[in-house]
């Protein structure tokens, strides 16, 4: 997605003069195509993240479109009342761009995983939250978002060839979209790891259980009657995140589920326990949290059975 | 404002006195930080800054990122014409946006601010939008000198200084105070100037009660190329008010009504 990115900011960079790119001394090999075409656009503002806000926030209201970029945590969590008192606060349109959400940095150790960032960020009131699926969908979701008049979060992922079969690169702001419907049971992801649900329905599938999928890449404004549709008619659900269990899609989902009165039993498929320390590739941690399309079928059908019991 | 250099028209007793007399009526604190910065309020809003309107869109920005002392603004504002006595007298009140901190729902308050070590970052911000925009307008930020314990801060002296954002001035109100205790016992500063000048900005240090002197001395900024600008302020914490001066109680402390006449006594004495 990061190609994506910069590949999708160029073209509209292009047409308006009113995007900028700063980043927190990150983005080798990714940020070239925007940094060579628009070097008077393009600020390393040095690993310096709470500054970058400040001064993305002075930039936006002088009608700049400022898009600052790190790596998930160090973009979302270091300078985040930063983001809170300036963007949020006088609604000015900054994008902050998180790279590498959940594991995607797995080997780097825990300092760089990004687990927290869309529960810190959906709860900042006006803060529109976009986690999508691969790098088509992000492609989509920079397009019909970059312009909105009030600030935007955005997490991708490193992958820039995974794509979510089914998919096709769909965004709506404030709308989740539904892959394959399915009467047994949902899952609904969203970001990167998207695409171990995706497989994870298809083997569902394939061992008799009619499994829908929905993925929400835009958490905020919530996409509150499209899960309220999707989890209507079905016993059981899973929601599907890198993220820590709490704050996030999961959470999200089971506010629908109760506000709404939902008649589905939900099991939010995260990351549940406390650091220790422990990494490894994306695909270990994945294995270690039961994020993996394997693990998530086996949880599915133990969740199916109780629904059903 | 055609005002000449170097001259100002509001006067720091005038803000003090609005201080006093809302502070009171309030029965809120944060009246010492108010009288210390009354007048570079004074300086600024006399003269100093280019306000053509309140939503001039190449007026001169200010952020007041020592929030607490906004008082002082919100009088420069009414002795100004820009907030009605009736607006001011909201102060504190139920459902007002006159708070001890700046919103920026009020018109002439260009950010909100209240959480120390941002301001300057969104002053840089400010300055560089405006060279990138061709625009001559200019930032000042009004930072505490307990404001220099925040390592954001430094973040922002650094980037503003490679950048050579000269149409960036901050100032510094050094009463050498703040919440709990005296700067040089609770986090040491000393030597401020020196610091900022070894961060590679234009520094002046500054009599912060002197309004005329501090406007000249900004009009004699080079704000079109070189380093930025902070001017060191030394200003006397609860300036004006004899029981206040240098003393950390008023801080946070509200006045009783014995207290507030003889505060009101103090400050018409001084004119």
């Amino acid at each position: 997605m990061r190609k994506a990115f910069t590949r999708t900011l160029v073209e509209l960079a292009e047409a308006d003069p009113r995007i900028m790119l700063l980043t927190g001394d990150l983005g080798y090999l990714a940020l070239e195509p925007f940094s060579d075409r628009f070097p008077d656009r393009f600020l390393n503002a040095g690993v310096a993240e709470q500054n970058m806000v400040g001064v993305a926030t002075g930039l936006a209201e002088a009608g700049f479109i400022p898009f600052v970029y790190s790596i998930v945590t160090f973009a979302s969590l270091r300078p985040y009342e930063f983001i809170r008192n300036g963007p949020v606060l006088h609604q000015l349109p900054v994008r902050v761009v998180g790279v590498g959400g959940g594991f995607e940095y797995g080997p780097q150790g825990t300092t760089h995983h990004g687990l927290e960032d869309l529960a810190v960020m959906r709860v900042q009131p006006g803060m529109t939250v976009i986690a999508t699926a691969d790098h088509r969908q992000h492609a989509s979701a920079l397009r019909a978002t970059w312009d909105l008049p009030g600030p935007v979060y955005y997490r991708i992922g490193k992958d820039d060839t995974t794509e979510v079969p089914g998919l096709d690169g769909r965004f709506r702001l404030g709308r989740a979209e539904l892959v394959r419907a399915g009467r047994d049971v949902c899952l609904v992801a969203t970001g990167s790891v998207a695409a171990e649900a995706a497989a994870a329905a298809e083997m569902l599938g394939e061992r008799g259980v009619d499994a829908g999928f929905v993925v929400v890449a835009c958490l905020q404004p919530p996409p509150t009657d499209d899960i309220a549709a999707a989890l209507g008619n079905v016993p059981a659900a899973l929601t599907v995140e890198a993220h820590y269990a709490a704050g996030g899609l999961g959470s999200l989902v089971a506010e629908v589920v109760a506000e709404r009165g939902i008649r589905c039993r939900l099991r939010r498929c995260a990351v549940l326990t406390t650091p220790d320390g422990v990494s490894g590739s994306q695909r270990f941690m994945h294995q270690a949290h039961g994020l993996t399309r394997e693990a998530l079928v086996e949880t599915a059908l133990e969740v199916l059975g109780a629904a059903r019991r | 404002m055609t005002q000449p250099p170097g001259t100002t028209t509001l006067s720091g007793n005038a803000i003090r006195r609005i201080i006093l007399e809302q502070s009171k009526r309030a029965n809120v604190g944060h009246i010492g930080s108010g009288l210390s910065v009354a007048d570079i309020v004074a300086a600024l809003y006399g003269g100093v800054l280019n306000l053509p309107a309140l939503d001039h869109p190449d007026r001169d920005r200010f952020v007041m990122s020592k929030g607490h002392a906004v008082l002082a603004l919100y009088a420069a504002l009414h002795l100004r014409g820009w907030l009605t006595a009736e607006r001011l007298a909201t102060y504190c009140g139920e459902g007002s946006i006159l708070g001890v901190h700046p919103e920026h729902a009020l018109p002439g308050i260009d950010f909100s601010s209240g959480s120390l070590g941002q301001g300057l970052s969104i002053g840089a911000g400010v300055a560089l939008a405006a060279r990138l925009k061709g625009s001559s307008r200019r930032a000042f930020v009004l930072l505490s000198d307990a404001e220099c314990n925040e390592g954001s801060l430094w973040e922002a002296i650094m980037f503003s200084a490679h950048h050579r954002l000269a149409n960036l001035i901050a100032i510094v109100d050094l009463n050498g105070q703040q919440a709990l205790g005296y700067t040089e016992n609770v986090m040491s500063l000393t030597p401020l100037a020196e610091r900022w000048r070894a961060f590679r900005w234009d520094v002046h240090e500054v009599d912060g009660h002197d309004a005329a002197g501090m406007a000249g001395t900004i009009a004699r900024l080079d704000t079109r190329s070189g380093a930025p600008h902070v001017l060191v302020a030394k200003t006397v914490f609860g300036k004006g008010v004899s029981f206040m001066e240098r003393q950390i109680k008023w801080h946070y402390w509200p006045m009783s009504d014995d207290e507030f006449r003889q505060a009101i006594a103090d400050v018409a004495r001084a004119g």
